[in-house]
């Protein structure tokens, strides 16, 4: 996002002034309701005015997001979304592009746009609801079904390997990634403005339950009860620690993440993980990117975030050195260019 | 005529002449043809070519499929075609030879390069004995010159290797050929120091090869004549040599000036359509950007992106990448957005043969999409004539507010001709969609002539609104399921692009109104076919020529000269794509005349069936 994005004076936006007047048409109970209420809700904190705000889709449940914002809006095709926000962003390096899309959207038919998009360093903000299913299909089995889960697709249970989402997007360089959960409204907002402020490709899972055909897909540690003991709450420069009572934490055993618990075994804080979002070395990052419930608490929150020139800043800045060398190219001089002779 | 030039021979003039250079892949024959091209279009020729290379990059050296060539015609007269079968055969080795020999025309000049003609390389060419000393090429007026022996003693004294000293020897041939044909050698001693500049010894060896090869035609006496074709007489202007693909490159440059809007070429690298990648990243000063997606579906998703958000968003591609575009298109349809998608057609299906030409992608254009998916489509005639067709979809894409395909072909974009350089004043008006000023906007809400919709871009405020790929109720622009409603935009849709034949050329015809025999073609067949109408009307035969640009819709008045005429030949390089649309679209019976060999026409066989179809009659 460049400058040119916000307002020149300071403008006051509202949540209402994000809503568009199409009434949702998701599930009743759908975790998508309180994505869309955040992100909402967010979106008048970046100062940017709704008509340089974009939000791009492809097909499925989140595809139908775009309908729902009072911004401009292009609901695509399935897994195409992040090509089409790559075009208007070369195009219009002054609009602030977000891309909603799933996790059949962005993992399966989308997933080689997605890696492209990432270390392209578009800048664009992924958000990709994560429901470990095909939603809108009515309940195939998705790139993030677990192993052996039973769907319409697979009755006897999937035989397919789920992949990391976060692992792709830290393969494929993407300069923000992060994780956050439907049900935790904070969280999101957070998460989300974080994102917002970002410049770069930004990556955001976010762990949403469908209520229809993966009920309580991520319900083992997100629920109430034990969200605090199963999920870690990652702030940069924060030890990673977690738990009710903040007393079990995260260490290096050699090569290998440990849960460790403070007080026992000699353990202090002094030995509990720092986060560092910005470490350009991305070890620790992918650590937390792969490390999931119930072997290890679920990291939550912004486990990376590296500057680094975006490809619209870099192809105007090839445009801007060429004029600068050259000056401004001619059109009618380059049609006339070459070897040229002339007939009288 | 025959006059004494120089101390020796006669120099003889001609009307046209067609060499063909022909040697290994890795022997610069698409250099040494280009050069002489570059030479004799400066000199005033009118000029044709049609380069021919394997897609290999470096076939086995001395093999059969490594053979590239290169043919030129050039002449003093206006013509259409690279020449049915060259006059003048340059082979640099066996290989070349027993590929390319078969097409030289009887007593043809045969030009070869004997120091290659050792036992392995026959062997490779599959010749028992050498054809120089078995009385096998007697037709022919044979020069076998030891180009590697003469030129590697040109380049004495070099700091080379023996490698670097034999990879010259194309100019040393180029050189011969100057000298024949009396042409300057300053063109391409200028090319030699702007490309190799910084490299001195490459350049003092190429200088060298050149003249040192013009020299011995000089000195030798194997010669018996030299031959000058003189300019030809083409209209007043600045002209330049293009192919099809700068042409087509500049093109739409030219109309996001036009448009007053800036251009991005998304793209992924394909033959033969990456030259227009590497010529447009090149044009940063002018403000044009380039992105070379991950895949050809990233590639128009990205040039659609591009025109949404105010771009001339343009993709290129050929046959295989078409096909998987076709869902992007089919989005294109559905939010109308204006968007150039350039086909540079090859030889299918699959894979095929990459470096060749078909034209065989016509159905796919107008078909190749679920649901009722109409799209615009033109077809440039030949390799000068891409610039205005590439202005011509622009005007039409943004006008009309459609996605357009631009069929080229493997033979328009590869071959050259003399282009005249147009004055951009001369060139349409291409400020169409805007915001519209209206109080109320409605994202489908049409013009009334045209029935495009607003083209309202993000940023414009007040004005945010969705798109998309699902169903749009009629003016609101909204999602609906209305069977009705589907139904009305179904048929505006289509009626939108069939409105678009009020806004372009009638199809013009070459010859009488009406009478025996009409040759309808299409794309890259131009010049074979006109050259042959205009040999069978000089011997007073009623026949005429029409060639359609605009393959959807057609011009308004194509049904009238198609029932104008007994007979209607549709040749055409597929198995008769055109001629299946023009006998369901108009019910005329055409006939068709398809060979589908990966190269052009030669203009004897399209006269050989015209002259059959006038005979049947």
């Amino acid at each position: 996002m460049t400058d040119t994005t916000m307002a020149a004076e300071p403008i006051k936006l509202t949540r209402k002034d994000f809503a568009s007047d199409q009434e949702p048409r998701w599930c009743p109970g759908c975790g998508d309701y309180s994505i869309l209420a955040q992100t909402q809700k967010v979106m008048p904190d970046f100062g940017v005015p709704k008509e340089n705000i974009v939000f791009v889709s492809g097909i499925g449940c989140s595809g139908r997001f775009p309908y729902y914002m009072n911004t401009y809006g292009f609901h695509s095709i399935h897994g195409r979304a992040p090509t089409l926000a790559t075009g208007l962003k070369i195009a219009r390096p002054d609009l602030m592009v977000w891309v909603v899309t799933g996790d059949g959207d962005a993992l399966s038919i989308g997933g080689n746009h997605i890696l492209h998009a990432m270390r392209k360093n578009v800048d664009i903000r992924v958000v990709m609801f994560n429901n470990r299913i095909y939603g809108l299909t009515k309940g195939q089995a998705s790139p993030t079904s677990e192993f052996g889960q039973k769907t319409k697709s697979t009755p006897v249970g999937s035989v397919d390997y789920p992949v990391h989402p976060l692992m792709i997007a830290l393969a494929a360089e993407a300069s923000f990634v992060a994780r956050t959960v439907d049900t935790q409204v904070d969280h999101i907002q957070k998460v989300m403005e974080r994102a917002g402020f970002h410049r770069g490709s930004a990556f955001v899972e976010v762990l949403q339950n469908c209520l229809i055909f993966n009920d309580g897909a991520h319900r083992a540690f997100t629920d109430r009860e034990v969200r605090e003991d199963r999920m870690l709450v990652l702030e940069h420069g924060k030890p990673m620690l977690f738990g009710k009572n903040r007393d079990m934490g995260l260490r290096l055993n050699g090569l290998r993440p440990e849960v460790v618990r403070i007080g026992e075994d000699g353990i202090t804080e002094a030995d509990i993980l720092v986060h560092d979002e910005a470490s350009e070395d991305p070890t620790i990052h992918n650590m937390l990117a792969r490390i999931y419930w119930p072997e290890f608490p679920v990291p939550i929150g912004v486990i990376r975030n590296v500057p680094r020139p975006t490809l619209d800043e870099l192809i105007e800045g090839q445009i801007r050195d060429a004029v600068g060398r050259r000056g401004k190219g001619d059109i009618q001089q380059l049609l006339g260019g070459g070897d040229t002779w002339t007939v009288e | 005529m025959t006059t004494t030039k120089g101390h020796e021979v006669p120099v003889r003039e001609l009307d046209r002449v067609t060499i063909r250079f022909a040697g290994d892949s890795g022997d610069g024959m698409q250099l040494t043809g280009t050069q002489f091209t570059r030479t004799a279009a400066v000199f005033g020729n009118d000029i044709s070519t049609l380069p021919d290379y394997p897609a290999e990059i470096r076939a086995p050296a001395g093999s059969l499929p490594g053979v590239s060539g290169f043919q030129i015609s050039f002449s003093s007269t206006d013509i259409h075609t690279p020449g049915d079968a060259p006059d003048v055969l340059v082979a640099m080795n066996p290989a070349a030879l027993r590929t390319n020999v078969k097409d030289l025309v009887p007593g043809g000049a045969l030009i070869v390069n004997s120091d290659a003609f050792t036992p392995p390389n026959l062997a490779k060419a599959g010749y028992a004995a050498s054809p120089l000393a078995d009385g096998s090429l007697k037709a022919y007026s044979v020069f076998a010159i030891p180009i590697s022996t003469l030129n590697a003693r040109a380049l004495e004294g070099l700091d080379m290797t023996s490698k670097q000293v034999d990879l010259t020897k194309n100019f040393f041939a180029l050189g011969v050929m100057f000298w024949l044909f009396e042409r300057s050698m300053d063109p391409t001693l200028r090319w030699i120091e702007e490309k190799f500049g910084g490299r001195p010894v490459v350049a003092e060896a190429n200088r060298r090869a050149l003249q040192a090869g013009y020299a011995f035609g000089e000195t030798t006496e194997i010669f018996h004549a030299r031959y000058i074709v003189p300019a030809a007489h083409l209209a007043p202007g600045t002209y330049r040599n293009v192919t099809g693909n700068e042409a087509t490159a500049l093109g739409c440059v030219a109309a996001a000036t036009l448009a007053d809007r800036p251009l991005v070429y998304a793209t992924y690298p394909i033959t033969p359509a990456s030259d227009i990648l590497h010529q447009l990243s090149g044009y940063k000063s002018y403000g044009i950007k380039t992105f070379q997606a991950e895949d050809e579906i990233a590639a128009i998703g990205a040039a659609l992106g591009a025109s949404y958000g105010g771009a001339l968003g343009l993709t290129g591609t050929s046959g295989p990448g078409m096909a998987l575009k076709a869902e992007m298109l089919g989005l294109a349809v559905m939010v109308e957005l204006p968007l150039v998608v350039v086909n540079v057609q090859r030889a299918g299906p699959s894979t095929g043969m990459p470096t060749k030409t078909e034209q065989s992608d016509l159905l796919q254009a107008l078909y190749g999409r679920n649901g009722e998916s109409p799209v615009a489509i033109v077809a440039p005639a030949s390799p000068a004539e891409c610039f205005d067709m590439a202005v011509e979809a622009w005007r039409i894409a943004l006008k009309h507010m459609t996605p357009v395909v631009y069929l080229s072909d493997a033979f328009l974009a590869n071959g050259t001709e003399p282009w005249r350089v147009p004055d951009l004043a001369d060139l349409p008006d291409l400020r169409f969609a805007g915001p519209g000023d209206g109080a109320t906007f409605y994202p489908y809400q049409r013009d009334g002539t045209t029935l495009a919709r607003p083209w309202v871009v993000p940023g414009t405020p007040g004005r945010e609104h969705r798109i998309g790929g699902l169903e749009k109720l009629d003016v609101l622009g909204t999602v609906s399921y209305d069977p009705d409603n589907h139904h009305r935009m179904s048929l505006l849709r289509a009626e939108k692009v069939a409105r678009i034949a009020d806004d372009i050329a009638p199809l013009e015809v070459f010859g009488p109104p009406d009478g025996e025999l009409l040759i309808l073609g299409w794309g890259s067949t131009y010049g074979a076919i006109r050259s042959a109408v205009e040999r069978l009307q000089a011997r007073g035969a009623s026949v005429a020529h029409a060639h359609l640009r605009h393959l959807n819709p057609f011009p308004a008045n194509t049904g009238d000269v198609l029932r104008s005429y007994r007979t209607v030949l549709v040749p055409e390089i597929n198995l008769g794509q055109l001629r299946t649309v023009i006998r369901s679209e108009f019910l005329v019976d055409a006939v068709g005349f398809n060979l589908v060999r990966g190269k052009p026409f030669q203009i004897s066989e399209i006269q050989m069936k015209a002259e059959q179809l006038l005979g049947d009659q």
